[in-house]
């Protein structure tokens, strides 16, 4: 850091860059552009599920079971158990849902594990090599860290509570409901406005609770980089702020494992508890 | 923040991931799981059974080895009891059978004891006689003189 001004641009470039989508532009608006690098790591993430529990199932033996069929077998019944509890009605869809959910965003929040500043690198290396400018090279990781991923997911969930609901009481049953519950038919209007308020929120609580988590703890792990930014080895400083980094990236990543699993613990548990109560009466 | 178009593809991604799940995924999973569930459950009740009839295997040998026991007693018992009749028996046998001997010999040495008394008599009888004889010097008619003679021998 030459000078305070100068160290202050190159921080708020380095963590602008860092939050920078690698975005393709599809159309004319904001809304007409596809996030690459989010499609690319959920894309990775969803394979690498796939692929080990589609792998174990197809193979899946009432014998003996090997050590990997016994680790998925192990979260499979974690789940069922879980749904056993929650959820009392009948449904093919749900406990898939919740294992699904439960793998897949707590693979895509362990992108977080991965050092922050590493997969940009790469890319920006890469970029570098193909002779392009790597200050172009934008690239975030952590797929449940874009608010498109957890609001994607939470309106898909948002739809099979609708799906849930219209199978379990019918169309009839499931729009009476709009106009009666909770306060009667005569009371239709604010039983109406209470509905929609509820529908609405839980996709937006759901999708905000956990990109909120992850784009902080993605930021924290931002910040814990910007202390040796640009760093020379000539300088004491950077000795001393070096070690602070180790000891608070250590800290944070520690910690930071509970998170991502808390969070995609409570994706899941919130789901089954929001698809229970669509196919409960009231 | 602002949402785009990729919300659309995740939304769909996810659903897409979803259903693969439920359709390949999930139920060959959890059958294999419910399966093993119940060839657990059936072992453990066959384990259950087998440990069952050990213990009355185990009663019935007891109980066999009990019986035998008692059998052999018994049997030991009566072959001592006859062992002892038949000593018994034995015994008395002998004693009647010395007895009759004893009798027997006692008789015999009766009537030799009687037999050599009679034959001294006679002679000492003879003796007398002849002694007479050479005593008179003269011949005696034994005849005459029987009834004398034998009130000698009787006196003897």
């Amino acid at each position: 850091m030459a000078s305070e001004e100068a160290g202050s641009v190159n921080m708020t470039g380095y963590i602008q860059h860092h939050l920078q989508h690698l975005q393709l532009s599809v159309g004319d608006g904001a809304f007409m552009k596809i996030n690459l690098d989010t499609l690319f790591f959920t894309a990775l993430t969803g394979l690498v599920f796939l692929l080990l529990f589609l792998r174990v199932s197809r193979k899946a033996t009432a014998g003996v079971p090997g050590k990997l069929q016994c680790a998925i077998e192990m979260v499979v019944q974690f789940v069922d158990g879980l749904v056993r509890e929650t959820f009392h009605g009948k449904s093919r869809i749900i406990a898939p849902l919740a294992i699904t959910i439960f793998c897949l965003v707590f693979l895509m929040n362990f992108m977080d594990m991965i050092p922050v500043d590493f997969l940009p690198w790469l890319w920006g290396s890469g970029h570098a090599l193909a002779g392009h400018d790597p200050a172009h090279a934008y690239l975030r990781v952590v797929p449940t860290a874009d608010f498109n991923t957890t609001l994607g997911m939470a309106l898909t969930v948002f739809l099979l509570i609708q799906y849930v609901g219209i199978k379990h009481k019918g169309v009839g049953g499931f729009f009476k409901e709009w106009f009666t519950a909770p306060f009667g038919p005569y009371a239709f209007p604010a039983n109406l406005l209470l509905r929609v308020i509820e529908e609405c929120v839980r996709p937006i609580s759901l999708s905000l609770r956990l990109f909120g988590n992850m784009y902080a703890g993605e930021l924290i792990f931002i910040l814990i980089a910007v202390m040796t930014l640009g760093a020379g080895l000539t300088y004491f400083s950077t000795y001393l702020l070096g070690a602070g980094q180790f000891i608070a990236g250590f800290a944070w990543t520690a910690f930071h494992i509970l998170v991502i699993t808390l969070q995609a613990f409570i994706f899941m548990t919130l789901t089954i508890v929001y698809l229970s109560m669509a196919a409960e009466h009231h | 923040m602002i949402p785009n178009l990729t919300l659309v593809i995740q939304g769909f991604a996810f659903f897409a991931v979803v259903w693969l799940v439920m359709k390949f995924g999930w139920p060959h999973i959890i059958k294999a799981i419910e399966e093993r569930q119940a060839k657990i459950a059936e072992g453990l009740a066959a384990a259950d059974r087998a440990r069952q009839e050990l213990a009355d295997a185990d009663a019935r040998v007891a109980d066999e080895i009990r019986k035998a026991r008692a059998e052999a007693a018994g049997i030991i018992d009566k072959a001592q009891q006859q062992a002892n009749q038949i000593v018994e028996k034995a015994r008395n046998d002998a004693i009647v059978e010395a007895t009759k001997q004893k009798a027997i010999a006692a008789a015999d040495i009766e009537a030799q004891a009687h037999k050599a008394r009679e034959e001294l008599r006679a002679q000492v009888a003879a003796l007398a006689v002849a002694g007479a004889q050479k005593i008179l010097k003269r011949e005696i008619d034994s005849n005459a003189h029987k009834a004398l003679i034998d009130q000698l021998v009787t006196e003897i």
